[in-house]
């Protein structure tokens, strides 16, 4: 290992460093070259290589004495005149991709200096491949030739260098070392200057590389097994094989090793094999062949047998073929250490297995991947589809070649559209960090420019609203053969579900479902689907207050998708739009739900939500989506004539609630904003007038609608903190949702006015406006102050003064809570709150002890601080 | 009394010739030189070599270089070289 090894001679460093300093000062010079000054220079040294093919081939063969000259020519031509079609219209100087749809634009970063080992059995090809890609992404590479490969290698690089410098590259781009140990190789690997190691050659090599702690590209072993599975073109894949298995006499690592037969086609495939000259080996001859290409005691291939012709090991092994045998097929029974020839063998000979069966043959293939070659190279021939998915399913390769030789195949951009390479990813399996066909993108360090992408808003709201006295007739223009409709025990008393059957089509049959007047619970709603069911329901009409209308919602839900899971559907969201449970499309039932209110707080007529109440577990489960909003809703203020005072002070606060926290809500937008101001000068017009003169037709009709707009704002905008305090509060203690909105509402105000402690993340949040926008408000309501403080000073004092008239508890010790109490609840209602979904689209994120703070404060009332109010600072 | 610092123009296509100069200078150039990049469009490795010596140079005789008017594109050649923080820059 690489870092095990001494430190060169100082002589030797010294040379070593002028290496790095060149390398250096080339990497931080190319830095500045533009695309056009890479593409000219690539263009040049693919020009020079292609000239250079065949002489840098003659050069390959003579020092190594490995693989077939013409093989190599066809190799040097690849890594050129193939890399470059790839390559030449590749950007890779500043912009290289975009995408503009998602606001992505994805930049190049030179990597520096590589630090690159060249094997011997590709020794000039891949020096060819690797200076284009360098030159490419402007690096600088310091080559480390094979020591049995160094005057080709190091000619390759001669070659490339000088037309690079010649067209402008900078000087010392390229450098390689004149000779080398293994002490140079550890030595460079840890250089700081080094940015990368690309380490192409053996396993020795790839593993020094990737103990030395630098980011580092290696290949891994192959063991390519080859599937000809009974439905291939047989003549075709018999051809492939011994194309690709000969090919520079099989020193390619993705090359075929061990073919795997079908038994219909086994025998007529070796007699193919046999006809264009294989020489089959008996069990004889295999045992042979096994013995003179592997080393018996550590089970690695002769080095001498790599390369080398079919004739040549046959004479070597003393086995008697044919002069023109390509060559040799050597049927083995199994796959393992008692099978030697199941490995790798880089030279012109074959394994090939009889499988009984597919599922045999599937099986010995993933022996032979596991054999070796685990994330490299596989090859199928097949005409069956399932047969070609399967096996690249069970396969672990990063290249699965199908109807193609594999050598060549795998090299890419001859038999497919694969990216052309001289370097095999292998991926984890075979101790690599790609299972990619290493390319220019992997000299680059790809920079992700992204730019913020402009929140998507909406505006959602049942598309149908009618409003005024009397706008209940409008029921009559939806045809319907079957209504339910859902109300309470009072509101069926008073003769309310009789105005509304009065207005309804007379073909239609009518049946009232009369539920308890609380929260629903999961039994009533059964019921109600139950109705539902048994009436052949094609319309549901909701008369009654919020808890009534999201009954009906969740009634309509089940009824129309039964296997809905109301638990599942609770599960909590940060964006609607990327919620992790969907709320079910399909549906066995097809239902309008009319919604038509009878108080005017809640809204529940226009919003996405619905409140469950879970008895056995005591809790509320709040179910949200658009689906659940009404089709139709019916602002009818005749229902509301009769709502008592309280009901009307309580209602009408929680519509004031509604409007001013959608108002300064993260969430909030142009369309939102002018329903949640609008509703709010109602409400303070009205609401006092309403309470005050209950007979008030105009001020009941007013607040009416305002309930409505505030909740269009809010179903679309969200609450915010006063929701989550009130919730908590309201639960623990039993007060009305709209009191306990009330005792949380000035405090509220201020402390959103105020610099949050902290943001929270949110794209929609452009800007703190919290503060600017309570002084919008406090402007519409001509309530005064010249400065942002003093608006949202008058606006809170304004509430309070709201608040006064309506005669609301003004603190929670006023509601006759003992203080001791209360402090014992308090650890448990700020949990509660935190755990709140309401003020997630709130302009402060509330931190725990603010929600501390609040409650007390809440507590206490108006004007009194004694914990002081240290989480609260000054106004914006 | 107001020290006066030298200060040189490298002509864009003649920066090592440029750099050479100024390092001849550097002898009277007191405790400051300014070394005018703004035509500088591109260094080389010649540019990068003969600025590296200038930086020895004014080293040895305690003389700070300032470069005045480095694009950002040589600005980060001399990042990369780790040469920046031997220089002080200047618009």
């Amino acid at each position: 290992m690489a870092k095990n090894l001494s430190n060169p001679t100082e002589e030797r460093m010294a040379y070593l460093e002028g290496l790095i300093t060149q390398a250096k000062t080339a990497a931080a010079v190319f830095a500045q070259f533009t695309q056009q000054d890479v593409d000219s220079i690539v263009k040049a040294m693919v020009l020079a290589g292609m000239e250079q093919a065949q002489h840098l081939a003659r050069l390959a063969i003579q020092e190594t004495r490995i693989g077939v000259l013409e093989d190599k020519v066809i190799k040097n031509m690849v890594a050129t005149e193939f890399v470059y079609n790839y390559i030449k219209n590749k950007p890779t100087v500043g912009t290289i991709r975009e995408f503009p749809e998602r606001g992505l634009v994805e930049l190049a970063e030179p990597i520096g200096v590589i630090f690159s080992l060249l094997p011997i059995t590709n020794p000039t090809s891949t020096v060819l491949f690797k200076c284009l890609m360098a030159i490419k992404t402007r690096n600088a590479v310091i080559f480390s030739p094979h020591p049995n490969a160094w005057r080709c290698s190091s000619e390759a690089v001669r070659i490339m260098y000088e037309a690079a410098v010649k067209q402008g590259a900078p000087e010392g781009v390229f450098t390689c070392l004149e000779s080398h140990t293994l002490e140079d190789n550890a030595y460079l690997m840890r250089h700081k200057e080094v940015a990368m190691i690309d380490a192409t050659g053996g396993q020795g090599a790839v593993k020094a590389a990737y103990s030395s702690g630098k980011p580092a590209l290696g290949v891994g072993p192959g063991n390519t097994p080859v599937y000809l599975e009974k439905s291939a073109d047989l003549s075709m894949a018999v051809v492939d094989i011994i194309v690709s298995k000969t090919f520079d006499n099989g020193t390619i690592c993705a090359s075929e090793q061990t073919v795997v037969i079908d038994d219909e086609i086994y025998d007529s495939a070796l007699k193919k094999f046999a006809e264009l000259g294989a020489h089959i080996c008996s069990d004889k001859e295999t045992e042979i062949l096994g013995r003179a290409l592997f080393d018996r005691q550590t089970g690695c291939m002769q080095p001498i047998a790599v390369g080398q012709k079919a004739t040549d090991i046959a004479r070597v092994a003393g086995l008697t073929v044919k002069p023109a045998t390509k060559l040799l097929i050597a049927p083995i029974q199994g796959v393992g250490r008692e099978h030697p020839l199941s490995v790798e063998k880089l030279c012109p000979v074959l394994s090939v297995y009889r499988a009984m069966s597919t599922e045999e043959a599937l099986r010995v293939c993933v022996d032979v991947n596991h054999a070796g070659g685990l994330g490299h190279t596989a090859v199928i021939f097949s005409r069956n589809d399932d047969a070609i998915h399967k096996f690249s399913q069970v396969i672990n390769a990063g290249r699965i070649i199908v109807n193609a030789p594999g050598s060549i195949g795998a090299l890419g951009g001859v038999y497919n559209d694969m990216v052309p390479t001289f370097s095999f990813g292998c991926g984890t399996a075979g101790g690599n960090s790609t299972t990619d066909n290493v390319n220019i993108y992997h000299y680059l360090n790809i920079k992700r420019m992204a730019r913020r992408t402009p929140a998507p808003m909406w505006f959602r709201v049942p598309n149908q609203i009618y409003f005024n006295f009397n706008a209940v007739e409008n029921v009559r223009q939806f045809p319907s053969r079957s209504t339910v409709i859902i109300t309470n025990p009072g509101l069926e008393q008073i003769g309310h579900a009789d105005i509304v059957r009065r207005y309804l089509p007379p073909e239609a049959s009518v049946h009232v479902c009369v539920i308890p007047d609380a929260e629903p619970e999961l039994k009533a709603i059964l019921q109600g689907v139950e109705a539902l069911n048994l009436y052949k329901a094609d319309q549901i009409i909701a008369l009654g207050g919020g808890s009534m209308i999201d009954a009906a919602k969740i009634m309509k839900l089940k009824y129309e998708s039964p296997e809905a899971d109301l638990e599942e559907l609770a599960a909590p969201f940060l964006d609607i739009r990327k919620r992790v449970v969907q709320y079910p499309t399909e549906k066995i039932n097809r239902c309008r739900l009319i919604a038509i209110s009878t108080t005017s707080g809640t809204g529940s007529e226009v919003t996405p939500f619905a409140v469950l109440f879970d008895k056995e577990q005591g809790r509320k489960v709040t179910l949200a989506d658009y689906s659940l909003s009404p089709d139709v809703a019916i602002i009818d203020p005749q229902f509301v004539m009769s709502m008592p005072r309280g009901l009307t002070a309580d209602t009408g606060v929680d519509c004031l609630t509604h409007a001013l926290e959608a108002a300064v809500s993260t969430y909030a937008s142009c369309y939102s904003d002018c329903n949640a101001m609008q509703a709010i000068r109602m409400v303070f017009k009205y609401l006092p007038v309403a309470y005050q003169h209950p007979e008030e037709e105009e001020a009941r009709s007013m607040m009416h609608n305002a309930a409505c707009i505030a909740a269009m704002a809010f179903a679309n905008a969200g609450v915010g903190v006063n929701h989550a305090l009130a919730h908590a509060f309201g639960a623990r203690f039993g007060v009305a949702h709209g009191r306990a909105n009330a005792l949380m509402l000035p405090h509220v105000i201020r402390y959103n006015a105020s610099v949050p402690t902290k943001f929270r993340p949110s794209p929609n949040q452009r800007a703190y406006v919290a503060h600017k926008k309570y002084a919008t408000i406090a402007e519409l309501l001509g309530l005064g102050g010249r400065t942002i403080e003093e608006k949202v000073n008058s606006l809170a004092a304004a509430t309070e003064q709201l608040l006064d008239h309506l005669a609301m508890p003004r603190s929670i010790a006023a509601l006759g809570i003992a203080k001791e109490k209360f402090e014992q609840a308090l650890p448990d209602l700020v949990k509660i709150a935190f755990d709140d979904p309401s003020w997630l689209s709130n302009p402060r994120m509330p931190l725990m002890s603010e929600l501390e703070e609040l409650f007390w404060s809440a507590y206490r009332g108006r004007g009194i601080t004694e914990k002081g109010s240290s989480a609260v600072q000054p106004a914006a | 009394m107001a020290t006066i610092a030298v200060q040189f123009k490298i002509d864009g296509e003649r920066v090592v010739r440029g750099l050479e100069e100024a390092r001849d200078k550097l002898d009277s150039a007191g405790p400051e030189m300014i070394l005018d990049l703004s035509a500088v469009k591109r260094i080389d490795a010649p540019g990068l070599r003969a600025l590296e010596e200038l930086a020895a140079r004014a080293d040895d005789k305690g003389v700070r270089i300032v470069l005045r008017g480095a694009s950002i594109d040589v600005y980060k050649v001399l990042k990369l070289m780790r040469l920046a923080a031997r220089f002080s820059f200047a618009n």
